[in-house]
């Protein structure tokens, strides 16, 4: 049969071929909006098929001034689960490999489910099981693993001390918390970050960064290979070293000496602002905050009632004593209040219109330089109540107290001197606003005369007591004391290599320091004295409405050049020459000489031994 | 002289035969052959490509028989392949009555018959005994397609090999036979037959498929009532313009309607919500009214028939609503929304287009190259080298890779139809029809689906997807119209 040519249906073929024109027209209009107008389907596509995997880094050690290392790292292993791999695994046999029971198991894995305690949870990613094994731990359960499919092991590492000492400097490291993961995106739950101390100050240099590895993954979350043989992937960048400030030998023996007692030692190297030691005791074993024992330890420290936590010589706020007439001798002389020749009467203490503060017996009037050796609390108050008296000078008590608060401000006092810790408190330098409120501007200099002899509302941290001994040791200037003394291939921050000046002409500091020099050869601080260098000291014993009066040194030494400034603060160590002055004089022979002599040795036996609380572990 | 006669026959063919077609088979068939490696290889392993053990090496296997097994058909006289297309047909119908019985499950299909140690699909080459069958019967008794009688005889042979592979559970396979239509068409089919289909399968898909997503964020109106109603408004007033003289009233059944339909939704949007639908109810019903009055003014059956189709329109769908909700067990209910792809995988609705999408479209522009594909070998996207094999085009060749296979096939799509329409005899038009027919049907099918325009229906693509009997079964088609074409000069000598 011949194809009859009818025109009005050889026309359909046109109909015919419009519609698959139009068909593929919509068809690669419709790939068009899919392939270039959105970057979606690409990123759904590599979060799809790139699984990746964090390389951790390893955290930089931690060595003391000479080089003895005090922290390194160790590796402990984690164990990951894959919930989807895992169903239908061995339970029974699980527990028994790990040594755990079916209980905790059951309960982890419900914590691990749910999402308002792991709130990145999938159910096709690595979970985190059970973490910190150690190594015999690992070997033992590395040769069972492969009967349990969707458990990985992960290599970690964790912090190992050396030593037992400078846990509060040290710090330590920790799970990151939600809120940390919130403020630095680079934390995934489950990583470690420093928690206190330098570990956490320095965290951003110790941790180093994270290196990745792209692998590629299938639809059912089984690896196949590398991402183009591992050309993407970054390797990690292992942490910075830090080495500390710290003498470990020193540190040490603080540690020992403050054994028993409340309060804290710090030492600075003057000419650079370096922390040689700094112990506040009661004190920890680092060693306890790290491994599966952390939680516990860490909840019996924070419910010890003598807060063996807290950093007593950054956080602890104690009222100076006399350590603080020496920067109001350095005030007056600079404000003209007084000349070095300048003698206040003192019969048994500070007489004025009705008010008294008493001082021990000694010969008056006195001028500057035996009152700071004798400490002389009359000759101090009547310094203030003159300088505070001065209306033509300053116009208002109100303005002669702004000015005297610059120039505590300058030593360091009433702020965070900046250490590069976590945590130090301002410490209290009141105001003339402070004093408006508590007696609604009908105050006198004698309303807070007390403030002169480191007493009343002045609080200062030991930290700020040891600077004001560095401060007065390199005549007038201070660099903000820091226990980090070098941090590998990179500078120390600016704060810590630049000298800060106080209001006070280091030509005033020559009687502070010869007054101090008095107060060792012949004052309150003879027990400092020793034949093999010129020492400077200052006690302080500072009224405790709570109970027996604390007990201070502040000092340096030698005079000339000197190498060390101190500040020992024994809570409840009743006089100044009584716990700081010994203290404070083994600490400086241990760091000028490198050791101490038999007899010292002997005499850091005895206070060691020497016990002002019953010491309530309780760690233990 | 046997060996001369036969040797100028030979020239003959070598002369006569469309090269252009040829060449567009094997360009599709280099760039499928490409596609299946990328879907098939393994990051982890690095699949020697040419391994007999790989799919790819495998498809070079079927690619090859394929092409001899075009030779061997280029080689036999087509008249002998015409005289034989009854019994061929009456062969492949039993072959379909007893695959189910012979068939082992393949995924709950029985439609395949395992051979030694191949699997073949009997549906797959049950299309070109088909297409002969109905070119045959058309061409022999001169068939009128634009007479009723006729139409139901070859719906009739079309129909039966359907339902036969409807019954092996292969219903993705049976929906192709849909593909005669077009040829129908091309015979005389009226018009409006093809179009209410269209249109009813539209109303059926787009009702269903978007019944439960709100329109614009207005949770009142369901997006698929409102489409649908709109759509069969569009379909009225198009048919006002093709098939009455006047154009007022077309005009103003277009403007009022549309401008009724944007101020209801826009109402709704910024004013007072509420199911905007009623409007077009209210709309509907007046232009039903309004078409039924221009009839009796204008003495033009025209105007009534298109007023029918508009309420046979709403009230087909309707019913179809009414029945997929309140009349379907629970179960079958959910066999309707998997044909529709509304259900169509474990991993909750969606997931296999989903997956498709991603892979196509993180391809981008040029495409990530030729076997650096992740998505279609890590298996985030199903049946990567069969069904879904135009996800590995896309995402290993990008938008340009992509366009350049539809541009072929519609190349090859218009080609089909010059030759069809240049044939001197009837069966030979009417099988090029449905040979184009059939390819056209799967393309459009098997991509739109992948990129999510069409519901998930399991066909391959030709040329594309993995396999040797969906290979073998276009070869066969598509040269059987060759060996005819090449034929179309006999008569002129």
């Amino acid at each position: 049969m011949l194809a009859e040519r009818n025109y009005e249906l050889g026309k359909r073929r046109y109909v015919l071929g419009a519609i698959a024109f139009a068909v593929v027209f919509i068809y690669v209009l419709r790939l068009f909006s899919l392939q270039l107008l959105s970057d979606d389907f690409k990123r759904n596509a590599d979060s799809n098929a790139f699984l990746r995997r964090i390389q951790y880094p390893a955290r930089g050690g931690i060595t003391d001034r000479n080089g003895k290392l005090m922290v390194y790292n160790q590796p402990a292993y984690d164990i990951m689960v894959v919930m989807k791999e895992q169903e239908g695994v061995d339970t029974a046999g699980l527990c028994n490999a790990l040594g755990i029971t079916v209980e905790w198991y059951e309960k982890r894995m419900q914590e691990i489910k749910d999402r308002s305690r792991n709130p990145g949870y999938s159910s096709y990613t690595e979970q985190l099981f059970m973490s910190q094994l150690n190594t015999e731990e690992f070997s033992a359960f590395q040769e069972k693993l492969f009967r349990f499919p969707g458990f990985s092991i992960q290599k970690r590492s964790i912090r190992q001390y050396t030593m037992s000492h400078a846990a509060h400097i040290l710090g330590d490291v920790g799970e990151v918390s939600p809120s940390d993961i919130e403020a630095d995106d680079y934390y995934r739950s489950g990583d470690y970050i420093g928690k206190l101390g330098v570990e956490r100050f320095y965290e951003k240099q110790l941790r180093g960064e994270k290196g990745v590895e792209i692998l590629l993954r299938d639809a059912r979350g089984r690896i196949k290979g590398k991402y183009q043989n591992g050309k993407m992937d970054r390797a990690p960048e292992p942490g910075r070293n830090l080495t500390l400030s710290l003498d470990l030998d020193l540190q040490a023996l603080g540690e020992r000496l403050m054994t028993g007692k409340k309060g804290a030692i710090v030492a600075i190297e003057p000419s650079t602002g370096e922390v040689l030691c700094m112990v506040s005791s009661p004190t920890y074993d680092p060693r306890k905050m790290v491994g599966r024992q952390r939680g516990v330890n860490s909840a019996n420290l924070n419910r010890d009632p003598a807060r063996p936590l807290l950093n007593r010589a950054i956080m602890g706020q104690y009222p100076p004593g006399s350590t603080f007439k020496t920067s109001q001798g350095l005030t007056f002389l600079q404000e003209g209040i007084i000349s070095p020749a300048t003698a206040y009467p003192c019969s048994h203490g500070f007489r004025c219109a009705g008010m008294k503060v008493g001082c021990h017996s000694h010969p008056a009037p006195l001028p500057l330089i035996p009152s700071i050796a004798t400490s002389c609390n009359g000759y101090f108050c009547w310094g203030l109540y003159h300088m505070f008296g001065n209306r033509k000078k300053y116009g208002s008590i109100q303005e002669a107290m702004t000015t005297w608060k610059d120039f505590m401000v300058s030593m360091g006092f009433g702020y965070p001197l900046g250490i590069d810790l976590p945590g130090e408190k301002r410490g209290m330098i009141p105001n003339a606003d402070y004093y408006d409120k508590a007696y609604g501007k009908d105050w006198t200099s004698l309303s807070v005369i007390s403030i002169a002899i480191g007493q009343g509302e002045v609080l200062l941290t030991p930290l700020q007591i040891a600077n004001l001994g560095a401060t007065i040791a390199n005549r007038g200037w201070f660099i903000t004391p820091h226990v980090v003394k070098h941090i590998q291939d990179e500078p120390l921050d600016t704060l810590y290599t630049h000298k800060r000046y106080t209001k006070v002409k280091p030509q005033y500091y020559q009687y502070i320091v010869e007054g101090m020099r008095k107060a060792v050869t012949g004052g309150t601080c003879r027990g400092a004295n020793t034949t093999m260098y010129e020492v400077c000291g200052k006690t302080g014993t500072a009224q405790n409405p709570h109970g027996r009066d604390h007990s201070a040194f502040m000092g340096f030494a030698p005079m000339d050049n000197p190498r060390i400034a101190v500040c020992v603060y024994v809570e409840n160590g009743g006089f100044g020459a009584h716990f700081g002055v010994p203290i404070g004089a083994l600490i400086m022979e241990q760091y000028i000489n490198g050791k101490l002599s038999e007899g010292s040795e002997a005499r850091a036996k005895s206070f060691e031994n020497m016990h002002t609380i019953s010491i309530q572990d309780g760690t233990e | 002289m046997a060996l001369n006669n036969s040797n100028r026959k030979d020239e003959g063919i070598l002369r006569s035969l469309d090269w252009f077609t040829l060449f567009l088979f094997v360009a599709l068939l280099a760039m499928g052959w490409m596609s299946v490696c990328g879907a098939s290889y393994d990051f982890e392993e690095g699949t020697q490509l040419l391994d007999f053990g790989s799919r790819s090496g495998m498809q070079i296997i079927w690619i090859l028989t394929s092409l001899l097994l075009g030779t061997v058909i280029l080689c036999i006289d087509d008249r002998i392949v015409e005289s034989f297309s009854y019994i061929i047909y009456i062969g492949f119908v039993i072959l379909l009555f007893a695959t189910p019985f012979l068939a082992h499950d393949i995924k709950g299909s029985l439609s395949w018959i395992k051979i030694g140690s191949f699997s073949i699909q009997p549906a797959e080459f049950a299309k070109f005994g088909t297409a002969l069958c109905v070119a045959k019967a058309i061409s022999s008794f001169n068939l009128r397609l634009d007479k009723w009688r006729d139409l139901i005889i070859c719906g009739i042979i079309v129909l039966v090999p359907m339902l036969l592979i409807v019954l092996q559970k292969e219903t993705g396979s049976a929906l192709v036979y849909l593909a005669f239509f077009f040829m129908f068409y091309r015979e005389g089919m009226a018009g409006s037959i093809l179009f209410s289909g269209a249109a009813a399968v539209l109303y059926f898909v787009v009702g269903i498929r978007y019944a439960d997503e709100p329109l614009w964020g207005i949770v009142q109106i369901s997006m698929g009532e409102f489409l649908v109603l709109a759509a069969i408004h569009l379909f009225s007033s198009i048919m006002m313009w093709v098939y009455t003289p006047l154009r007022g009233p077309f005009m103003r059944v277009l403007l009022i309607g549309s401008l009724t339909y944007i101020f209801a939704v826009l109402f709704c949007k910024y004013m007072l919500p509420f199911n905007a639908c009623w409007v077009q109810w209210v709309v509907l019903a007046v232009m039903t009214i309004y078409l039924f009055y221009l009839a009796l003014r204008d003495r033009l059956l025209s105007y009534a028939l298109i007023g029918i189709f508009a309420m046979g329109s709403t009230g087909f769908f309707y019913s179809v609503d009414y029945v997929l909700n309140e009349v379907m067990q629970k179960h079958q209910q959910t066999r309707v929304r998997v044909l529709l792809g509304l259900e169509d995988d474990p991993r909750g609705a969606g997931y296999n287009v989903i997956q498709a999408k991603i892979a196509i479209g993180s391809g981008g522009l040029y495409g990530k190259g030729f076997l650096n594909g992740t998505q279609t070998k890590l298996k985030y996207v199903p049946e990567q080298d069969t069904d879904f094999i135009f996800c590995t085009v896309g995402e290993e060749e990008g938008f340009v890779g992509c366009t350049l296979v539809l541009v072929l096939f519609l190349i090859l799509t218009l080609r089909l139809i010059h030759l069809a329409e240049r044939q001197p005899l009837r069966f030979g038009r009417v099988y090029g029809y449905c040979v184009l027919s059939i390819f056209m049907f799967h393309v459009f099918i098997n991509v739109g689906m992948v990129l999510g325009l069409t519901p998930v229906i399991g066909i391959p693509l030709p040329f594309f997807s993995y396999g040797g009997s969906s290979l073998w079964g276009f070869t066969i088609l598509l040269f059987i119209f060759l060996r005819i074409d090449a034929a179309r000069n006999r008569l002129l000598h």
